[in-house]
């Protein structure tokens, strides 16, 4: 098994030692930064990503997984930098006003993060203005909110209103999603896009970032 | 009069537990994002109106409103000083709506927090801060304490567990948050329905079950997962199925009619106590509760 299939395997496994001493091999092997990100650890994630959809494996081992790339990615990213990889886009997340719950948010953090984003992570209980005032300062297209409570959940409506009573709607798209999030309420409070999961908020945020 | 709860849960019949607390408030006008625990401070008329209704509406249990009472969730509010206030008003206000005809289950909800080695708290914190909890509300006089909602195994056990040594004379009801998926029932960190049975059993809850989830459909499936491998009575709360919003307003996509009708599904031999969790209304158990008295 070539080096970087080995450490798309640690990785979905969540073996995070294996994984830092594995990409610390591929950087010292000479493979290029961005070649090491795709083929290793963004595959390896997608490969976890897909398998959580199916509940082949939860939260736990997503969790593992998400630890291990984290560290893989502090040491790629130094010289991702250095090699002007083009960032895929800003995106600012956080969890809806009076929502302490982040584990769904952090996943989709994570995953961004892999998948090239630069993310301002507002944290957890984010009121509307500082989603929206947080895309302006950082010239963010896409703004993520997570809720997990039925009773936080009515709050992302105002994110969305915010985004449009500042005329950013044309400039900042929304995504919203968490346990309770459906498609059809994405699509009553106006939202750009739901993803039911981190994975596919990744792919939705892809599209969003495109947008003209 | 009321008499004990496990004698009922284990002789029958079917008790009609109540239905929703926090999605209630908000439909009472409890702003989004406010916790709902504050309103036993600042609204008890409010809190105290919903528990009236759920027993007049035929609900033989008050669930308290403290869900997300425990130290850590309420620090993470910012509201770590409230513990005390929090807790023994909530089961002060159920207790004067139930009287001698319902008994006051009190909620623990989860810690909002991921355990070690998934997240940050050890589970020697999580405990602690489930038994400060349960102490204030055994101490209010709770009759039942009744931990739900739990998507994880071992901090679900704990809650029971710390039950057991605070408030050791009441009973304990757990329930955990299941998905019903393509490739069986599981909770979103995987623990399966006869996993938590067992666990939950042998860490010592007298009641085991499911609450909030996907609606009254999915539930059924729970619910027959849990009458074949419980060896204890079962609890079962579903939700009124998915919140959708309208005309600004959240809504529920099960209707009392609808969700009524469906919960017949849900009494299968061994399911001692039947109520509602988010989107339930006291119209959904006015019609559950005719519904259970119908089959006794």
């Amino acid at each position: 098994m070539d080096l970087l299939t080995t450490l798309s395997t640690n990785l979905q496994e969540g073996n995070d030692r294996a994984v830092c001493v594995l990409t610390r091999q591929a950087i010292a092997a000479g493979l290029p930064p961005a070649e090491i990100l795709d083929r290793a650890l963004l595959s390896g994630m997608a490969a976890v990503g897909a398998r959580f959809r199916d509940r082949e494996i939860f939260l736990p081992d997503v969790l593992l997984a998400a630890r291990a790339m984290h560290g893989a990615m502090a040491l790629l990213k130094p010289l991702l930098a250095a090699g002007n990889v083009p960032s895929a886009g800003t995106v600012v997340l956080g969890t809806v006003s009076g929502d302490i719950h982040d584990i769904g948010k952090n996943l989709v953090a994570f995953m961004l993060q892999g998948a090239g984003f630069d993310v301002v992570d507002l944290g957890t209980d984010v009121a509307p203005d500082r989603f929206v005032d947080a895309a302006i300062d950082s010239g963010a297209t896409v703004i993520g909110v997570s809720a997990l409570l039925t009773t936080t959940m009515a709050g992302m409506a105002g994110v969305v209103d915010v985004v449009r009573r500042r005329g950013l709607s044309a400039r900042v798209a929304t995504i919203v999603g968490g346990a309770p999030v459906t498609d059809a309420f994405a699509r009553e409070i106006g939202a750009d896009a739901y993803a039911s999961d981190a994975p596919s908020a990744v792919e939705r945020i892809r599209g969003l970032v495109r947008r003209p | 009069v009321i008499g004990d709860f496990l004698s009922r849960v284990r002789g029958g019949p079917t008790v009609c537990g109540d239905g929703a607390w926090g999605s209630l408030l908000m439909e009472r006008g409890l702003p989004s994002g406010r916790p709902p625990e504050l309103w036993t401070l600042e609204r008890p008329d409010l809190v105290r109106a919903i528990a009236d209704e759920y027993v007049a509406s035929g609900a033989e249990v008050v669930t308290t409103n403290t869900f997300g009472g425990s130290p850590l969730r309420l620090d993470a509010h910012r509201l770590a000083g409230h513990v005390e206030t929090v807790n023994a008003s909530a089961v002060k206000l159920a207790r004067e709506a139930a009287a001698d005809r319902a008994w006051v289950a009190a909620s623990v909800g989860p810690s909002g927090r991921l355990l070690a080695p998934f997240g940050d708290v050890d589970p020697d914190v999580a405990y602690a801060s489930f038994e400060q909890q349960i102490g204030v509300l055994a101490d209010a006089g709770a009759d039942i304490i009744c931990v739900e909602t739990m998507t994880d195994l071992a901090e679900a056990t704990l809650a029971v567990r710390a039950a057991g040594t605070v408030a050791p004379r009441l009973p304990v009801i757990a329930m955990m948050t299941f998905e019903v998926t393509a490739r069986g029932v599981f909770t979103v960190m995987g623990v399966r329905v006869e996993q938590a049975a067992q666990a939950l059993a042998d860490a010592g809850a007298d009641v085991v079950g499911a609450n909030c989830g996907y609606g009254v459909e999915s539930m059924t499936i729970v619910a027959r997962e849990f009458a074949t491998h419980a060896r204890t009575p079962i609890a079962i709360r579903p939700n009124a199925g998915m919140p959708q919003r309208r005309d600004g307003r959240l809504a529920y996509s099960e209707g009392p009619e609808m969700f009524a009708a469906a919960a017949r599904n849900l009494m299968l031999p061994g399911v001692a106590l039947v109520g509602g969790c988010c989107g339930t209304t006291p119209a959904h158990i006015r019609l559950l509760a005719g519904q259970l008295s119908a089959s006794k």
